[in-house]
């Protein structure tokens, strides 16, 4: 009977004769109707009108039944709460009965219907339930709370639900332990800074217990908790990491790969040099693999992950390259996860294996995973530089196919191993050249003109070529147009004689006859150029480029170790950090806080390298070898930018600046005053050029970060005075004295360089070793005269925090290299912590209050400040202008305590509380970082304590 | 947690959903529809799509889609390997997991889902459990049913969820006791064209099958345990006694279950029991090709290789064959444009072999292509890895069971290139 298909049921007269038959005195008949309801339910069909006579089914001792009703009435209750009210009694009845497994259902089901009137009622049971004597109900009813918290957060709070899920972590059983943690961390996720897994010693004793005899899935939630712990020291690192190694070998893959997530973690703290270290990354490979011999839907998270884990600690996997090769039945998004890997893994031993590989690749069927087998092969060339010879063999062989779209992507990547290697395989050119008809897409024309131009001197027929190209100008996109703008004025400096006519048919296109704003301005620039000075020209266009680097896809360090945190969750698989994309979890702030100012401006940079050089003109004139490199790359818009000389060489540099200078301004009063953006860019420089070429370079940006970024925060940030540095005595007469400050949201290195010596210096540049806060120059070293003997200039270095990081002794040591004509000098500084407070690092009054009391009191540190005749609202406002905010202010016994935010760049937070005594100028200020673990550790709180008394004296 | 499921049919029909919150529409599959019209191939559709508030996980399963949804940040491992367990919950259930069964047992089907997830959290996963609180639907017990009004769900509490073992449940008597083992080896392999191993590896399965009466407590040991490279346990196996002595110590589920799997990557000399010899060549002109494939014995250790099969994705301007075939039969799929050749088992003494012309789409060009050859195959009584089991011993018990151990070599994906 009940195999029969259930599911041709059709409605309307139907619900009739259901309506007889749930009535009906056999027992029976009642429940067959009742499957029947439920199988026209479970396709989507309404059966809504039926629920008295459901309900009326309830009060029943057969359990089947009974589930069945259940399951009805957690479908139905929404639309009909009226109705769902008569349930209640029955429920409340069920709560109390002798059997566990009704007892447990009852809580279970009440929990699902999302009723506000009906979980009033839920609430006595649930209590009952929660403290039952039966852990099969304890368990369920911990779950229940969470149910209860998706729908009324505050009535969980308010009857207290959350501190007896809290003390069911101790249980004894552990299914409860696991089903409670799982519906902590659930809650907690709606609840940032909650901090309801208070994680200490003791309970992640308790944790690791339960983890050993949970089910799987239970282990799931309890190794992800685990990982948001910070154990105290090493010892108690490796305690854990080897109670948590047996999970590797466990069936599930969702344990496995939350396993490796905590030992990623914590493997941080072990020092390198311990046996155990090595011993857990051995451990580490096999199961990784394993992972790859499951379904392709695991497969394609695990490689995910494994993407991540490849660049965080490469060694892991280094030999396990032949389990990343292509499968040809392997799903699509698999293949090319696997190709990503088997790329980052390339390295000189194995890479005529990878070779062999992507070349067999490259002949596939699936379009995509062709292209970017070729990609790949040019990548391997500027990776391993022994291979290159060879991978350019097989792209010559790739492109001697004539399959269209292989031989376009083969010329793209053929362009970047030139940009790698120039001058060694410039023989391939006249094959590339044989191709030239067929290519339709337009980075590979871009790319393809790219090599004519640059070339131009070895391609005979170079002018036919580009003339070639020239006729459907209008009707190319805009990276082959300025592409062949610049291929065209190159090849004009490279052959003067026959290309005359050729060059200015160019420049009358790219000026007169075109609407886009940048192929008109860089036309306009290069007119101007060559119509003023034809050597400078000469010098600027065909000027010599930086090389390209090897890695160009890896993701920003602080990005990674946040992602390596987040191992095995939806932000690994995207790997974006979840506060950018998981909704309603924009508090989360589980593992270290959400992005950096500065780590998110440098994952963009590469794109949005010639956006900033018009917004920052001073920068972008000369721009960072960053921004210079990121626009090169992408072939990109900003003319001045891909002719840019490389910093060392300074006399060329002020030829490019005098040009732009000069002749801008000429340009920016006519014809371009259409584009505002540009306007204000170019409208600063030209003002400060004339002067010595010094601080008003500084003085413009801030100018422009006023204007543009309207940031419009106090200006009254405490910069110490300057010191000397360096001495002229140590650094063959040249002197150098500085101070940090930070103004306008820019940390900014201000020095003041002395000639002491008796010749000119000239050549300046400047770099920092690995610091703790990763601070690096965010420009080149701005000195652009000769610095005649006995002269000095100031300078301001703006400086971002996306420099590589090591930990320094003291914290806030800098250790700093200047090179001159002369010779490099070292010198090392200290800067003030408060220059690192962010603009935003107020903290939410509700937040901090929660923080504060979480914080274990052991990253406290007190400290006494002497001296200081400050009131507290004088002291507040002058801690403000140092980005150190006044949360609360609180008067106890004639002390007033002021509650202290402050953020640093890297996202580390730190609260602070200030003691003041009216009329004692001792104050007390105690610190507490909330997060200690990253760089920051114990002795770092004493010099934030330092800070605080600098800024304030 | 997991927030709803829809199952969809490879024709894109929504037949069942299922809601552990509250009622999610379905029109929030649409965004899964979009991603499949792009995908082409069933098999290509990304595992985890993101959409504006919710994030869909899909797994592929025997020409369906389980597709579910969630909200928050849910690790996605765990719900891939939860839909994984729900098809096999199904397939253990009725036989198979296909659309025709589920609509067949809708209402078991949701009891079960129901029983498996509580608000999105699993709640009993484990076949046993289940199996007590559902029985599964059988024909002589659906007799029993109708004539003594009983019903099929189980009103004891499932004693295993909360003891120590979740996997057994107590008070297990059979007559007859036995417990049997098969050990089970895939060989994943790739084949370059000269038929040199590009890379190979053995995946291995211990399947078990216990009957034994009570709370035996089981020991199995291996000859060579020291060959796997990466092992992966039932939860009921100890893991210390594995890392110290390297046996096998577990109190074994009741029934079917998968006791280990293990993996023996190429640090270790995988042999590879035959040699292809092949040759699929398209002419520059007269638009045909021809098709020459030998299949011969290589490392078999003595044992016979059965059901050998080869299967070739023909390029898509392949339109018919001419084969002839010394041995087995071949057919050739117009519309996939697949070719299998069925062989049976391999004689040594004459080697079977595949040959013919294929014709081609006039004017087409020749296919860039080349068509990689699948292979598969069975070798009874022989583990290939080598790995042998020693003994199996009973503690806690006082009788003696049945004991059996059964070895087989299949071929994963075993793939050679032209």
């Amino acid at each position: 009977m009940m195999n029969d298909s259930l599911f041709s049921l059709v409605c309307a007269g139907e619900i009739f004769e259901l309506k007889a038959e749930l009535n009906s005195d056999k027992k029976e008949k009642k429940k067959e109707a009742v499957k029947k309801v439920i199988a026209s339910m479970t396709v989507g069909k309404d059966v809504s009108a039926l629920f008295p006579d459901v309900v009326n089914c309830m009060q029943t001792d057969n359990l089947e039944l009974k589930k069945l009703v259940y399951l009805y009435l957690m479908n139905y209750a929404k639309s009909q709460p009226d109705m769902a009210i008569m349930a209640v009694n029955t429920f409340v009845k069920d709560c109390e009965d002798p059997n566990p497994l009704i007892r447990a259902l009852a809580v279970r089901t009440m929990g699902c219907i999302r009723v506000d009137k009906i979980t009033e009622y839920l609430c006595e049971p649930l209590r009952k339930c929660l403290k039952d004597e039966d852990p099969y109900v304890r368990k369920t009813a911990a779950v229940c709370v969470a149910k209860l918290h998706d729908i009324n957060a505050q009535l969980v709070e308010d009857q207290g639900f959350l501190d007896t899920l809290k003390d069911l972590i101790s249980d004894s059983n552990p299914m409860v332990v696991a089903n409670a943690v799982a519906a902590l961390s659930e809650i907690a996720e709606s609840h940032p800074n909650s901090n309801l897994l208070d994680l200490n010693p003791q309970t992640i004793n308790k944790l690791l217990t339960a983890l050993n005899e949970c089910t799987e899935w239970g282990q799931i939630f309890i190794l992800d908790c685990l990982a948001n712990y910070t154990p105290r020291d090493d010892r108690e690192s490796q305690s854990i990491c080897e109670r948590v190694t047996p999970r590797l070998s466990h069936a599930n893959s969702a344990v496995v790969l939350s396993a490796v997530k905590v030992l990623m973690k914590f493997m941080e703290m072990l020092p390198k040099d311990l046996d155990y270290y090595g011993t857990l990354l051995k451990k580490l490979a096999p199961p990784l693999v394993t992972l790859l011999s499951a379904e392709p839907e695991l497969q394609y998270v695990a490689l995910r992950n494994i993407n991540l884990i490849v660049q965080r600690r490469p060694e892991i996997l280094k030999h396990e390259m032949k389990v990343f090769f292509v499968k040809y039945n392997d799903p699509i998004y698999v293949k090319l996860e696997k190709l990503d890997i088997m790329i980052r893994l390339a390295s000189q031993a194995n890479i005529a294996q990878v070779l062999a590989e992507l070349k067999e690749y490259a002949t596939e069927v699936d379009v995509d995973f062709v292209r970017k087998a070729v990609r790949a092969i040019g990548r391997c060339a500027i990776k391993v530089e022994q291979s290159a010879e060879r991978c350019v063999s097989t792209l010559l062989d790739l492109i001697q196919t004539k399959v269209n779209y292989v031989v376009q992507e083969a010329i793209v990547v053929i362009k970047d191993i030139f940009r790698k290697y120039p001058n060694k395989y410039e023989s391939v050119i006249a094959t590339l050249c044989e191709n030239l008809d067929s290519l339709d897409e337009p980075e590979a024309r871009a790319a393809m003109i790219w090599i004519v131009g640059e070339y131009a001197e070895r391609i005979d027929n170079a002018d036919e070529l580009l003339e070639s190209f020239l006729e459907g100008f209008h009707d190319e996109s805009t990276q082959v147009q300025l592409q062949l703008l610049t291929a065209i004025v190159k090849l004009f400096l490279k052959k003067p004689t026959e290309t005359q006519e050729l060059v200015q048919q160019v420049l009358s296109l790219a000026t007169q006859d075109s609407d886009n704003p940048d192929l008109r301005d860089r036309g306009y620039i290069y007119w101007r150029l060559l119509s003023t000075d034809p050597v400078a020209a000469k010098e600027v266009v065909l000027a010599e480029k930086p090389l390209i680097s090897e890695e160009t896809d890896l993701i920003e360090p602080t990005l990674l170790e946040e992602l390596i945190c987040h191992i095995g969750t939806l932000a690994s698989v995207y790997h974006k950090p979840p506060s950018a994309f998981v909704e309603g979890s924009r508090g989360v702030q589980h593992k270290r806080l959400p992005g950096s100012a500065g780590s998110g401006e440098s994952v963009e940079s590469p794109d949005t390298g010639s956006a900033a050089g018009v917004s920052e003109a001073p920068p972008a004139v000369i721009p960072s070898q960053g921004d210079l490199l990121g626009d090169l790359l992408n072939l990109d818009l900003t003319p001045p930018t891909t002719t840019g000389p490389p910093p060392p060489s300074s006399g060329m540099q002020m030829g490019a600046m005098d040009l732009l200078g000069g002749g801008l301004d000429s340009l920016l009063g006519g014809d371009l005053g259409g584009s505002p953006a540009m306007g204000a860019g170019f409208g600063a420089p030209p003002a400060a050029m004339p002067a010595s070429f010094t601080a008003p370079v500084s003085g413009g940006l801030d100018d422009l970060f006023d204007l543009g970024g309207g940031v419009g925060m106090p200006m009254g940030a405490y910069s110490p005075p300057k010191t000397v540095w360096l001495p002229a005595m140590k650094a063959k007469g040249l002197e150098i004295s500085g101070t940090f400050a930070r103004r306008a949201g820019v940390i900014q290195m201000e020095m003041t360089l002395t000639n002491k010596a008796m010749s000119v210096m000239t050549d300046f540049a400047i770099q920092f070793n690995r610091n703790s806060f990763g601070l690096a120059p965010a420009g080149p070293l701005q000195v652009l005269t000769p610095l005649s003997p006995n002269q000095s200039i100031e300078v301001t270095l703006p400086l971002n925090t996306v420099g590589p990081v090591m930990k320094m002794e003291p914290l806030n040591n800098l250790q700093v290299a200047v090179k001159n004509n002369i010779d490099v000098f070292y010198f090392s500084c200290q800067y003030p912590i408060s220059m690192l407070f962010v603009e935003d690092g107020k903290m939410e009054r509700q937040v901090f209050l929660a923080t504060w009391k979480d914080i274990p009191n052991d990253n406290e540190s007190q400290f006494q400040i002497k001296d200081c005749h400050l009131n507290s609202d004088a002291a507040s406002n002058k801690l403000q202008g140092s980005n150190i905010f006044t949360i609360a202010k609180r008067t106890v016994e004639g002390q007033d305590m002021l509650y202290q935010s402050m953020k640093l760049t890297n996202g580390i937070w730190v609260l602070a509380e200030l003691r003041v005594q009216a009329g004692n100028p001792n104050y007390t200020v105690s610190t507490e970082p909330i997060y200690p673990i990253m760089n920051i550790s114990q002795e770092s709180n004493g010099s934030l304590n330092q800070t605080i008394n600098t800024v304030l004296h | 947690m997991i927030h709803s499921l829809f199952l969809i049919n490879h024709t894109g029909d929504i037949f069942l959903e299922k809601h552990w919150k509250s009622v999610i529409s379905r029109s929030v599959c649409d965004y899964f529809f979009e991603a499949k019209e792009k995908a082409v191939d069933p098999e290509n559709v990304p595992p985890v799509l993101q959409t504006p508030h919710h994030y869909l996980i899909t797994i592929y399963r025997g020409k369906l889609f389980f597709l579910s949804v969630i909200q928050t940040e849910v690790p996605p491992l765990f719900v891939i390997e939860f839909l994984h367990r729900v098809a096999d919950t199904f397939q253990d259930y009725f036989g198979e997991c296909s659309e025709v069964i589920i609509k067949d047992n809708v209402v078991t089907v949701y009891e079960l889902l129901e029983e498996m997830l509580d608000n999105g959290f699993p709640l009993a996963t484990e076949s046993n459990v289940l199996k007590e609180m559902i029985r599964p639907p059988t024909i002589l017990r659906s007799v029993v049913n109708t004539l003594t009004g009983s019903s099929n769900v189980g009103d004891t509490l499932p004693t295993g969820q909360l003891s120590n073992i979740p996997w057994r449940r107590a008070g297990v008597k059979y007559t007859n006791n036995e417990a049997y083992f098969d050990v089970i080896e895939e060989i994943d392999a790739i084949l370059d064209k000269s038929g040199t191993t590009v890379f190979a590896e053995i995946q291995g399965v211990i399947e078990a099958c216990v009957r034994l009466t009570g709370m035996p407590d089981l020991t199995l040991s291996f000859m060579n345990p020291r060959l796997l490279d990466d092992v992966s346990f039932h939860p009921c196996v100890r893991f210390k006694r594995w890392e110290s002595e390297r046996v096998l110590s577990f109190i074994p589920p009741d029934g079917n279950f998968t006791l280990m799997t293990y993996h023996v990557s190429s640090q270790n000399l995988v042999a590879i029991p035959v040699y292809v010899k092949q040759n699929i060549s398209f002419f520059e002109t007269g638009n045909c090709g021809r098709l020459d494939i030998t299949i011969g014995p290589k490392q078999t250790m003595g044992k016979t290789v059965e059901g050998l099969m080869v299967t070739v994705h023909m390029p898509k301007a392949v339109l018919s064959t001419n084969l002839t075939a010394s041995q087995g039969n071949y057919t050739y799929d117009l519309a996939t444009k697949v070719l299998v050749w069925d062989v049976g088992k391999l004689n040594p003494q004459k080697l079977p072999n595949l040959r013919g012309s294929l014709s081609m789409q006039a004017g087409a060009p020749k296919p860039e292509e080349n068509p990689s050859l699948n292979i598969d195959l069975k070798i009874q009584q022989l583990a290939i890895s080598g790995l042998k089991v020693s003994r199996l011993d009973m503690y806690g018990e006082k009788y003696k069971p049945f004991k059996g151990v059964k070895y087989v070599t299949k071929a994963g994906k075993f793939q050679v290139r032209t």
